[in-house]
Parts: structure tokens; sequence; C-alpha cells
């Protein structure tokens, strides 16, 4: 086995590392929400301004892509919560065999949301050119636009967090990160997925199930 | 290992009696000396060295954002336009705004002096994420380099507000890079006050409990705490702009389906916190300068603590005091009003409790005292003139005119800059060891006071007469009251300059400083001048409030 991993210089003993990483994450997940809370302020305003068309166009959407996109989220949000758990007990095999599925999932979520995308264009529906032959009214198009920003921003940090997953799960592989001594890496980049995967569950009724 | 005998050419570094150049022993061992190569500092994660690199950018900054406001002064000393074509007025005073705010304003006092001192002040050795607070500096920079470049193409020309449909539609300067270089700047700030935040709750010396806190720890916890919850609304606010301008998004654009309204409400939902995160690290550095020259415990410490936390919350509700004319609904407009004026309570709280501390104290004019006199001063005449145009029948007539401007200079400048030349002439013997000129700080702090208020004073009165901002050409009658502004500006820039040369003097051959020049307490002050790489040797245990002076009980008369 590898010697235990030191404390970095400004800590004085592990725990108050552990401490600090959670805390910085949780912190920077604050501002992550601001950065969403935004566009969500945008989406809501255009909600009331137009709500006619914005149901009108939100019908028009593929609800139950985005319904299995929720479950594979959700599932993969399970796995990787069960990988904390397994980390903190240096189930290492288990640790590696949940987060890789859990990227699997978000894999299959940023397939399936390519497919619906390419779908939207095939039925001009979506506001890009060449895409938007079925999108006839300013405030719809408007709907779509923030809906291709907001969905976009999403599988962005989607992406983001796969890499991450991915990455821990390598440490972990390489032993770079021991276990339990580093589960602080797997349940800082786990709060960035839970994350990720609650603003999918607020995203999903804004745009699609606005009747 | 070589003796002393070479020292004709260079010290022995392993030798530290060996006397060489000038420098003392603590020098010589200090996180100044610790590595020489470029790459010792531009890779350093030492908090301390982190400070002196923002330091030097910002004071770049600070000089480029000065330039452009002397083009504005000098076209404004007559009512025509000769210096600059009307466009080009406009390039410099949004160059002038944006520099200012984002490159100087916002980093100044956290990102210096709370980089250095939050950890020396709580008794740690470094912050939470050393890597994190390098990168937040090349963030910085990257920015910075995208403002230099908008420069260098012509600038923007939309104010520092960005206000749609202007930005989004009409402009024709390099909005989208401008909007990418203050985007880009944001995660630096995002990323300090995370690092302050943590540093605070997790590395406090034993000891070191939260009513044990230095002041200047409290408003700057208060300051990170705005910077992490206010700074991604920008961030995403400044992309729909860009958005809106490279792709047509329509969320600003009536024609479109969307409001222009609702970017003003996005824009002061960050900028109104932010103008505290200009001015609550001053006010942190003030209360440390009043303590320090009082020599007595702070007055009413929970109180200034607490006041710094109730600026920070109450100042994420009033952003709409900036949109009074811009057809809110007027219910709106009087709750924003209402809160305005509430806002002003621990601000004033603060001012109180610095007199009363202050009362029958040890006060000897030092540098630092001066510029926090200076301070209070103008920071009161800034905090009281808000409240006016926080009125909103006041405010219909001073909305957009050179009373707004005043108003706000006097917080900013007055206020901000003021505490930062105090903080910088406070802790300079800490930083760099060695002591300056007190008759020249002393001068200073009096030229950049009397500067200030040549410079801005007469715009209190031209905006109540009628001048409004963002114009250079103006009726005649104006003219004397600018050209007192624009005469007092130079004053003032003379006065920025000053201390530049006496700082720098002392760097060479000013005296060792020793631990605590000023004689005052807190931990970094324990510590050898300049701190060595690890700041404590060991870790301190604190076993005492903070400003613990001891209290001299008056001769009762019989």
């Amino acid at each position: 086995m590898r010697e235990l991993p030191k404390v970095q210089t400004p800590y004085v003993d592990r725990a108050q590392q552990h401490e600090a990483g959670i805390m910085g994450m949780h912190i920077f997940l604050a501002s992550e929400i601001m950065l969403f809370g935004g566009i969500f302020m945008a989406i809501a305003v255009i909600r009331q301004a137009h709500s006619q068309e914005v149901v009108e166009y939100s019908k028009e959407l593929h609800y139950y892509l985005g319904a299995i996109n929720t479950m594979l989220l959700l599932t993969s949000s399970f796995l990787v919560a069960a990988a904390v758990h397994m980390s903190r007990h240096a189930r290492r095999k288990a640790v590696l065999a949940l987060l890789v599925s859990a990227a699997f999932l978000g894999l299959l979520f940023l397939g399936l949301k390519g497919f619906e995308y390419w779908s939207e264009f095939q039925e001009g529906r979506l506001p890009v050119a060449g895409g938007m032959e079925k999108i006839n009214s300013a405030p719809g198009r408007l709907f779509l636009n923030l809906y291709l920003v907001s969905t976009s921003l999403h599988a962005v940090h989607l992406t983001i967090g796969v890499i991450a997953l991915l990455v821990v799960a390598g440490r972990i592989y390489t032993r770079r990160s021991a276990l339990p001594q580093r589960s602080v890496v797997v349940e800082t980049t786990a709060a960035y997925w839970h994350l990720v995967d609650i603003i999918w569950i607020f995203l999903y009724p804004l745009l699609y199930l606005a009747r | 290992m070589s003796s002393v005998t070479n020292h004709d050419e260079r010290p022995n570094p392993d030798n530290l009696d060996d006397p060489g150049l000038s420098e003392t022993k603590t020098e010589r061992v200090s996180y100044l000396r610790a590595g020489h190569t470029l790459r010792s500092w531009l890779f350093t994660t030492d908090h301390k060295r982190v400070a002196l690199l923002y330091m030097m950018s910002i004071t770049f900054f600070f000089f480029i954002g000065g330039i452009a406001a002397a083009f504005v002064r000098a076209d404004l000393l007559t009512p025509s336009a000769d210096l600059m074509t009307n466009e080009g007025y406009n390039r410099a005073f949004t160059l002038h705004g944006v520099i200012m705010v984002w490159f100087f304003l916002i980093p100044s006092i956290p990102n210096t002096f709370g980089n250095f001192l939050i950890p020396l002040m709580i008794g740690a050795r470094d912050l939470a994420f050393p890597r994190l607070n390098l990168l937040s500096w090349y963030i910085f920079i990257l920015g910075g380099i995208f403002t230099l470049f908008v420069l260098i193409l012509g600038g923007v020309d939309t104010g520092w507000t960005f206000y749609t449909p202007l930005s989004s539609m009409y402009a024709n300067g390099n909005v989208v890079l401008v909007a990418t270089a203050v985007f880009i700047v944001g995660f630096s700030s995002i990323l300090t006050g995370l690092n302050f935040i943590v540093t605070i709750h997790k590395l406090r010396a034993p000891g070191m409990t939260w009513g044990r806190l230095p002041l200047f720890i409290w408003s700057h916890y208060a300051t990170s705490v705005i910077l992490v919850l206010a700074t991604p609304v920008l961030s995403v606010t400044l992309a729909l702009i860009a958005a809106e301008r490279l792709f047509g998004l329509g969320i600003f654009n009536p024609e479109l389906g969307g409001d222009p309204l609702l970017f003003q409400h996005l824009f002061w939902f960050y900028s109104h916190p932010a103008v505290y995160i200009m001015v609550l690290p001053a006010l942190g550095v003030v209360s440390e300068l009043v303590a320090a020259a009082a020599r007595k415990p702070v007055f009413g410490y929970k109180f200034v603590a607490g006041s710094s936390i109730a600026i920070a919350v109450i100042g994420f509700l009033v952003w709409g005091h900036h949109m009074f004319v811009s057809g809110q609904s007027i219910y709106a407009s009087a709750v924003f009003s209402f809160l305005s004026l509430v806002v002003a309570v621990p601000s004033g709280i603060k001012i109180y409790n610095w007199t009363a501390t202050l009362y029958k104290g040890d006060i000897s004019l030092d540098p630092p005292f001066l510029f926090a006199m200076g301070f209070i001063g103008l920071f009161v005449v800034g905090g009281l003139t808000g409240l006016a145009v926080a009125m909103l029948a006041i405010d219909v007539h001073l909305h957009d005119t050179y009373f707004v401007v005043a108003h706000f200079h006097y917080i900013m400048v007055g206020g901000t800059v003021s505490a930062y030349f105090g903080a910088l002439h406070f802790w300079w013997p800490k930083i760099v060891g060695r002591l300056y000129s007190v008759v020249w700080g002393r001068l200073s702090a009096m030229f950049i006071f009397i500067g200030f208020n040549f410079t801005f004073f007469p715009q209190f009165i031209l905006g109540y007469e009628g001048m409004p901002r963002r114009y250079h050409v103006y009726p005649e009658q104006f003219q004397v009251l600018h050209d007192m502004s624009s005469i007092g500006a130079s004053i003032l820039g003379i006065a920025y300059l000053m201390p530049a040369v006496y700082l720098y003097y002392s760097l060479r051959y000013g005296q060792p400083a020793g631990n605590n020049p000023w004689n005052v307490t807190g931990l970094e002050w324990t510590i050898p001048s300049p701190p060595p790489k690890h700041n404590f040797d060991e870790i301190p245990t604190v076993d005492g409030p903070p400003y613990n002076y001891p209290v001299r009980k008056e001769a009762k008369h019989a």
C-alpha cells in the first residue's frame, strides 16, 4: 500500500482539510444556483408576459424524452450517492463501478438530449439557422431561445460533471486518491453532480410542462 | 558551505549574519526572499505573494482608469466639444467606469489586503485553497488582457452599466468583448470570495472564536458572501447580452417579446450589492485604523461586526432604487426607497461607534489615522447624499445628474480609495518590513482629501442645478463649476502619485520596521515584518478579546 496522503499546507489535520474541501464545494454550488437563477428569472418573466405562446410552444417539446432524461439523471444521482457511502468504507471496486455507471448514464442523457435537438431541428422547431420554419411568433421563438440557452448551459455543466466523475474514478483506480482518506474527492464531485441533477429537475417542468 | 569571506560580491544566502546587501536578518528569511526567480512569483501559492501580484496589477489598472478620467475632465474644461468627439467622450467615460469598477475597486482591498492579512489575522498559514487563490489572479489577468484588447480596438460606448437596448441593439463598440472581460473577471471574484469564506470558517487559530475576530475579518466575510452570491447573476446577465448581440436572443428586445427592464433588474441585483463589495472592505479597514489610532477597545464591537453582515443582507434588497424613473411600479419604488433608508442604519452604527472609540483615545496624527478621518468625513457626505437620492420625490429631480455622480464618487473614491491608501500606509511596514516617511504620508493624506473635495463637491451643485451625466457639451453657466472640478482632479491625480515616490524610497532606504511599529494589537503584528513564508512558526493560541488595549481609568474629581 502507498503511504497515507500528507496534510496540505494551511491545514493542521486531515479532518480540517476534509471539511474545508466540502465547504468550498458547497459555496461554489451556491454561486452556481445564482447563475442559473438569472436564467430561471428570465424564463419566469417570459412565462408571465407571453403565457399563451409559451404554453403553445412548450406543448410541442418532446416531454417524454425529457421524462426519460429525468429518470436517467435521478438514477445516476442515486449511484453517485451510493459511491459516496462506499468510499467512506473504502469499498474501492464498488466506488469505481458506481462512478463509471453514473458517468455512463450522464453520457446517455447527453446522447438523448442531442437526439432531441436533432429531431427538433428536423421538425423546424429549433431556433438555429435552418431549423425554424415552424417557429412563427416572436415570443414563441424567444421561449425556444431560452429553452436552447438553458438546456445547453445545463448540458455543458453535465459534460463537466461526467469528466469529473471519470477523473475521480481514474484517480481511485490508479490509487492516487486513497480511500477512505481521500473520500472528499468523491463527496465534492457527488455534490456537484447532485446540483446539476437538481437544476434539471427545475428546468424540466419550467420548460416542458408549461400548461 | 562557504564562509563569510565572499560577501564582497554577493551575500551568502545560507549565512544569516552575512551583512551583504542592506538586508536585515528578518528580510532574509521573509516571504519576499523565499525564491528570487520570476517563476517563484508567477507560480507562487503564498497568499502574501499573490496579494502583491494583485497589488501591482490593480495599480496598473488604476492608472489606465485614471487616464480615462483625465480625458473626461480635460474635455469638460470648456462647454463645447473640443478634445473628443461625442463618440470618443462616451468611450472615455465607459472605459473609466468599467476599469475602475471591475479592475480596481472590486478587487482593491479584498484581493490585496484581504489576501495578505486574513490568514495573518486569524492565525493561519495560508488561505484554505492556495492554488485556487493563484488561479483567481490568472483569471483576473485574462479578463484584464481582454479589456486592454478592447481598449486597443477602440473601446465601447455603453457606459459601465451596459443598459439595453443600447448595448444589445444600437451600440457600435466592442460590447461582446467587454462583456466577456467582465464575465471572466467575475470568476476571479467568486473564487476569492469562496476562499475567504472557507478560510474564515475553517482555519481560525485555536481560541480565535467568532467574537474575537478582528473587524477587518467580519467585513471581508460579509463582502465574500456578496461576491459569491451576486457575481454569478452579473455573469449570466452579461452572457445574455452577448447572446442577444450575437444570435438575436430577444430577451431584452421588446420587438421580439423581451423586456429591456429585465436587464436593469438583473444588472442592479448584482451591481447594487457590488457597491457594498467595494465599500465593506473599506469599512473593515477603517475599523482597524480607528482602533489602532485610539489604542482603545472598539466601542460596540458586536454592533460594528453585525452591521457588516446587516449591510450585506439588506444590500441585496435595494436594487430597485436605481430604477425609480425607469417605469417600475410605484409600490415597488416605495418599498425600495424604504429599504434604501434602512440600509443606511448599519453604516450609521459604524460611524457612531468609531466616533465613540476615538473619544478620549491616545491619538497620534499618523498617516493611517488621517486617511481614516478623511474616509469618515467623505463617507458621511456620500452616505447622506445617498439618503437624498433614495427619496422618491428628490430622485426624480436628481436622477442621472452630476449629483448622483458626486454621491457615488464620495463613497467609491472618497471612501474606498481613501481607505485603500489608509490600509497601504498602515500595513506597508508589515508588507515590506520598512518604515516610510510619516511627514510625507500626512501630506499625501491631506492632499488627497483636499483634491477630492475640490473635484467632487462642485459636482453636487452642478447636479442640483440640472447638469446631466454623460454629456460633454453643456450650457456656459456650468463652466466655472466644471473647471473647479477639473482643477481639483489634477490636484487629486498628483496626490495619488505622491505615495508611489516615498513608499518606493522606503523600500530601499527606510528603517527596518520591527514586528509592531504602531504598537497595536492583532496577530499580524506579533510576527516579523516582513513575515516569514509560513507566517507562524507555531500556530498561535488566542486567549483574549480583540483590541485588548489597557483601559485607563479616569481620575475621579473630588
